[in-house]
């Protein structure tokens, strides 16, 4: 319950941070808030030989906006971003999902950008990121580069981050202003992984029709998946659709076994989920839609 | 200016504020908070439990925010300001939050209550005027074993009631 022996580095500056990255690679563990990694070099699952410590980079937590993206510093605390009047009204859907990360007390030390960097299957802030179509950005000594969300997120615990690139800044797109959110997940107890989580982000046309949607299921698969929706564009944002959406995105997942949960369970919280989350996305398109007219 | 770097197997001096005193101290890169806080700083009243952010008993306030202390490491938290239970109220004393956990019976063994008052302390600071399904929401971070959190609920609810009457 004590972590190997580590040496420990604390850089002031990403280009330090992405020199001694570059030199340990796979040796180094990148340390920000530790809610994740401070549990797995305790019980030793992880044995780095070098510990860099990032929270101390200046600018590494700041929230600014990149034209029509928001871009969040990766050490930015998840209880600093709920607090942000300006990606609540950008980022909805972060909004939403963030009092489901975890606990009041790890999400004040835990970052945006090690939970994007863990990549933890159940993860709420990567499936948000992977709805909004969001994007990681990577730096390595070299060279900086963007990877899309849906390309990032490979499997259990693994990422398109090569050895010596540090994830500095996640990118969100901003949501629409007539744009609907819901987000809902299903664990054990609140605070848990979730066994099933379901985010939506939707827009209504005048005639109530689904004008665009956005729909994702976390803790299914092995990693956070968007539902493939374009058939249903044009559809009526009603019950019926809903139900049927529910039962296309069933069938297109293939979901995890566990020890909580094996695949059926999982594909019914899915199904339920979306009936959860979709008439609250759509409920919420149509107060925005009427706020704005 | 060169990186700070510090060696695996040799102690680092560390320096930091607890409870309102500059302390120093020595640590191994890998030595956690919460070992450092009890075994070199005599910090007792952080409970070490889980030992992998599960727990709470070992929750402090580091820069005001309630953390756990055994997720985080020693050399991490030099410079920095921490509050540990021993903090909450003079020597002797019960502050208003302490008290209603003696009248509401809301500890037993007592193993999980350093943490959980830090954490309430955090949590009525930012937020005086709770509801039950909120504290509720606060308590899933820690783990009793002994209450059934009932009282532990009424306690912290009947805190905040006192706090802003200010008769505490």
């Amino acid at each position: 319950m004590k972590p190997v022996a580590f040496e420990y580095c604390r850089p002031e500056t990403v280009f330090e941070a992405a020199g001694v990255l570059g030199q340990c690679r796979e040796d180094a563990a990148v340390l920000a808030g530790g809610m994740t990694l401070g549990p797995m070099l305790n019980l030793r699952i992880m044995r780095p030989r070098v510990v860099i410590d990032v929270t101390r980079i200046r600018g590494l937590d700041l929230i600014d906006v990149r034209g029509d993206a928001v871009a969040t510093g990766a050490t930015l605390v998840q209880a600093d971003a709920f607090r942000s009047d300006m990606l609540r009204r950008e980022v909805p859907l972060l909004a939403l999902a963030l009092p489901w990360v975890g606990h009041f007390q790890t999400r004040n030390r835990g970052t945006l950008g090690g939970s994007v960097a863990h990549a933890d299957p159940s993860a709420e802030i990567p499936l948000c990121l992977v709805v909004g179509d969001g994007a990681v950005v990577l730096r390595s000594k070299r060279r900086e580069r963007r990877v899309r969300a849906r390309e990032f997120f490979l499997g259990a615990l693994t990422t398109a981050r090569r050895p010596d690139e540090l994830v500095v800044a996640i990118e969100w797109q901003r949501a629409a202003p007539d744009a609907g959110h819901a987000f809902e997940e299903i664990a054990q107890r609140h605070g848990d992984f979730a066994i099933a989580a379901a985010a939506c982000q939707i827009r209504i046309d005048d005639s109530g029709r689904i004008a665009a949607l956005a729909l994702g299921l976390g803790g299914v698969e092995n990693r956070p998946v968007a539902v493939e929706t374009s058939g249903f564009l044009g559809r009526a944002a009603d019950e019926d659709t809903t139900a049927e959406i529910a039962e296309h995105a069933v069938q297109s997942v293939v979901a995890m076994e566990d020890h909580v949960a094996d695949a059926r369970f999982r594909l019914a919280l899915s199904r339920e989920l979306i009936r959860r989350v979709m008439p609250r996305a759509i409920g919420d398109a149509r107060l925005r839609r009427e706020r704005l007219q | 200016m060169s990186m700070l770097r510090l060696a695996p197997n040799a102690r680092h001096r560390v320096e930091l504020n607890v409870n309102g005193a500059a302390r120093c101290g020595f640590a191994e890169p890998r030595l956690l908070l919460c070992d450092f806080l009890r075994h070199e700083l005599q910090a007792y009243g952080v409970h070490v439990g889980c030992e992998h952010g599960v727990c709470g008993a070992c929750t402090i306030l580091v820069e005001g925010r309630a953390m756990r202390s055994c997720t985080q490491y020693a050399v991490q938290a030099d410079g920095t300001h921490i509050t540990t239970v021993e903090g909450l109220s003079g020597s002797g004393t019960l502050n208003p939050l302490q008290n209603a956990f003696l009248r509401h019976h809301a500890l037993q063994c007592g193993f999980c209550t350093p943490g959980i008052l830090i954490s309430a302390t955090h949590f009525l600071r930012e937020n005086p005027h709770p509801r039950e399904a909120e504290v509720r929401d606060m308590l899933s971070g820690h783990i009793c074993r002994c209450t059934g959190y009932a009282a532990i609920v009424e306690a912290i609810l009947d805190a905040a009631s006192t706090i802003e009457q200010g008769a505490g």
